[in-house]
């Protein structure tokens, strides 16, 4: 494929793709641990009430006050979630079942219930994103990633991202220690100083940015799968953390290459004229990958465990 | 025209569908009692997501076959298959690696959910399945139903609620005590297999109603709203059923009575209203029971602790103790004890004297784990036992 075709039409979704994987992958590695895995779904459902009410709020569909709405309604789920399980005592699971699914419900009627009509807003584009449509006019061949004119007419969509995996990086990489030693040993943790509360606080709402920093280009079903698959594998991968966190980006990339490949060139090759959903590929493809080291990977048994329990 | 449609007066598709998302509702209700008690709510939502691909498939299926590609049947059958499949998958990958079951459920209802995308966008390419209206599935949609879809849904509805009415016993036993159940005789494994069978079964009776994002919801909330009335897990279920059935007739019925309601999310925010009424004001486990219960044990201690001080003779400057002992009548408003108080605080200095020995003695030691600082000793002892003691400590001191 020539660059003329392959860097408007493919290179930026690919890129967008690989880079929102990668963003939901690292905080989803914690949040694996921590037994937390949920809490990307969770959150992935909630951003739909959050940018309908954003969108109610302006009125308009640009993306500061969207994202806004999504971190806040995020932020809003979790409060709630924590206030269900201690005030109710009602364990996690089932905290977050009520909560997600009530503000998922509130966020449909509202959407229903407003005109939104008139502006690209609806609950298809909430579920599966745009990726496709994340094309880049400007560009004419490999040059134009040199041409500063080309280059102001990339999709936001791909700053939002990168901006989004360098947050998330940066934390990670600040309070490695701190996290490491809390997903493993709270108590411990607690007495060498960290404060573990605020740190699994810290933790939910990076996850969250990261959420809907991807959700605005890849819709909520990858992010949900990045968060949890691409994690899952590399734990079965490896007992070490950093080795953990290293394959889980390894295969963030590959499921979106390979997924975006497929989706783009698959059809084409069984004789179909169109693409089906990236998204939904991606995930496929990482649930592949997930399956494949659950088959094979060397660490995939619980240390201990009786071979056949 | 709400009134109309909760009494079944709005046409046969409308009644048929209050009428199955009603029973839904029940055997829903009931169901996920059983699911929030084994402490596996989220599975449901690893089911539900499951059932897209299904649903694809089947279209895909009956149209390559030249049949219709919307027949509810053949669609809710492909829904069950893939529900199943991805049910084994959360089995498989819980039991054979070392990933947790949320783990598990997030990476099965993820993954068969972003096929079943793939398979929609395969069907919208697909010459027969350009008005597919399978995004339906997605949230619900009862709108434009045929009549036979809506027969189809209140059968399906009654169908569920009965296996549950016939399995309700084992289940109980089984959700509440698993150990005591094995040793009654009763193969567990093969209940939970039934209760998922029933998920499963409520999850695709569910889908063209409420949607499978949504269904989870009707699993999820009533049980929970249903846990803060009584702690028995038999009428857990039955209130969750309750609930269930409420939220499904009344949401079915609002979301018939004007446009632009969606049944599906009508419903669960009925749902939602019951638990957060539910949570607040239910006696024993809501918050405002807690608060309520909170404030009169702080009164107890600021009690306590003031008659000890006036017994001692020590000045009480808190203000809330001073308060409620003059409230009590057990102190003049300026902090000196009258005769009542004094009698009061003597009694209880004399008690702490009485718990002393207890807490010392040997074949008190029952009686001395109950001490709290606040437990009036009569409701531990008896007279005789009093006697006792005081017999113990000497004969009575007047405080000064």
């Amino acid at each position: 494929m020539s660059g003329t075709e392959f860097v408007p039409l493919s290179l930026t979704p690919l890129l967008i793709g690989v880079l929102s994987a990668m963003t939901c992958a690292l905080p989803g590695n914690f949040l694996l641990l921590r037994r937390q895995a949920l809490i990307g779904d969770a959150i992935s459902h909630v951003v739909l009430p959050g940018i309908v009410a954003a969108f109610l709020v302006t009125g308009v569909v640009t993306a500061l006050p969207m994202m806004f709405g999504a971190a806040g309604a995020a932020v809003v789920a979790v409060v709630l979630i924590e206030a269900v399980r201690r005030l109710g005592r009602i364990e996690p699971g089932a905290a977050m079942g009520v909560v997600f699914t009530a503000m998922f419900a509130a966020g449909v009627l509202l959407l229903e219930q407003s005109d939104t009509s008139a502006v690209h807003l609806d609950v298809d584009h909430a579920l599966y994103g745009n990726l496709e449509s994340l094309i880049w006019l400007d560009a004419t061949g490999w040059g134009s990633l040199l041409d500063l004119e080309a280059l102001a007419g990339l999709p936001p969509e791909l700053g939002r991202v990168a901006v989004a995996l360098v947050a998330v990086a940066l934390f990670v990489w600040v309070f490695w220690r701190a996290l490491k030693i809390s997903t493993f040993d709270e108590a411990f943790a607690a007495t060498m100083g960290v404060r573990v509360n605020l740190l699994g606080v810290a933790l939910v709402i990076v996850a969250a940015v990261a959420a809907v920093a991807a959700f605005d280009a890849v819709g909520s079903i990858l992010v949900i799968a990045m968060f949890i698959c691409p994690p899952a594998a590399a734990r079965l991968m490896t007992n070490r953390l950093e080795h953990q966190v290293a394959w889980s980006m390894v295969f963030a990339a590959l499921s979106a290459t390979l997924g975006y490949v497929f989706a783009g060139y698959g059809p084409l090759w069984f004789g179909a004229q169109d693409a089906v959903s990236a998204a939904g590929m991606i995930a496929a493809v990482s649930g592949a990958i997930l399956g494949l080291a659950a088959l094979f990977g060397p660490h995939r048994k619980r240390s201990g465990a009786p071979v056949d329990a | 025209m709400l009134f109309e449609a909760l009494t079944f007066q709005l046409g046969y598709n409308a009644t048929l569908v209050t009428i199955g998302a009603t029973l839904l509702g029940v055997a829903a209700g009931i169901t996920g009692t059983f699911l929030f008690l084994r402490k596996r709510a989220l599975v449901s939502d690893a089911i539900s997501h499951a059932t897209l691909p299904g649903v694809g498939l089947a279209f895909i299926l009956m149209v390559l076959l030249g049949g219709d590609g919307r027949n509810l049947a053949g669609l809710l059958l492909g829904s069950a298959v893939s529900a199943g499949l991805g049910l084994l998958c959360v089995s498989w990958l819980t039991r054979a690696t070392r990933l947790g079951e949320d783990a598990a459920i997030g990476a099965v209802l993820s993954v068969f959910f972003g096929i079943g995308i793939v398979l929609l966008t395969v069907i919208q390419t697909m010459s027969s399945g350009r008005q597919a209206g399978l995004e339906g599935f997605l949230l619900g949609s009862t709108a434009g139903m045929l009549f036979s879809d809506a027969v189809l849904i209140a059968c399906g509805g009654a169908v569920v609620l009965a296996l549950v009415a016939w399995l309700q016993r084992p289940m109980i036993l089984v959700a509440f005590d698993p150990e005591y159940a094995a040793s009654a005789g009763v193969n567990t494994a093969r209940i939970d297999l039934a209760m998922m069978g029933l998920v499963l079964a409520v999850t695709v009776v569910g889908l063209k109603i409420v949607g499978l994002i949504l269904i989870i919801a009707l699993l999820i909330i009533p049980p929970v709203a249903a846990r803060f009335w009584t702690e028995r897990a038999g009428l857990v279920a039955l209130i969750a059923g309750g609930i269930g059935g409420v939220s499904g007739w009344l949401g079915a019925g609002i979301s018939a009575s004007a446009p632009d309601l969606p049944t599906g999310p009508i419903i669960v925010l009925v749902a939602f209203a019951v638990f957060a009424i539910s949570l607040l004001v239910s006696p024993g486990r809501g918050v405002l029971a807690a608060v309520l219960r909170y404030l009169a044990f702080q009164r107890r201690v600021h009690l306590r602790q003031g008659l000890l001080a006036l017994a001692q003779g020590q000045p009480i400057y808190e203000k809330m103790t001073l308060r409620l002992l003059q409230r009590a009548g057990l102190v003049r408003p300026d902090g000196v004890p009258t005769e009542a108080g004094r009698a009061r605080a003597s009694k209880a200095m004399r008690d702490e004297a009485r718990w002393d020995v207890v807490r010392r003695a040997e074949e008190w030691t029952g009686a001395a784990a109950l001490y709290d600082g606040l437990r009036e000793i009569e409701s531990v002892l008896t007279p005789d036992q009093i006697t006792e003691i005081d017999r113990m400590i000497g004969g009575p001191k007047v405080a000064t």
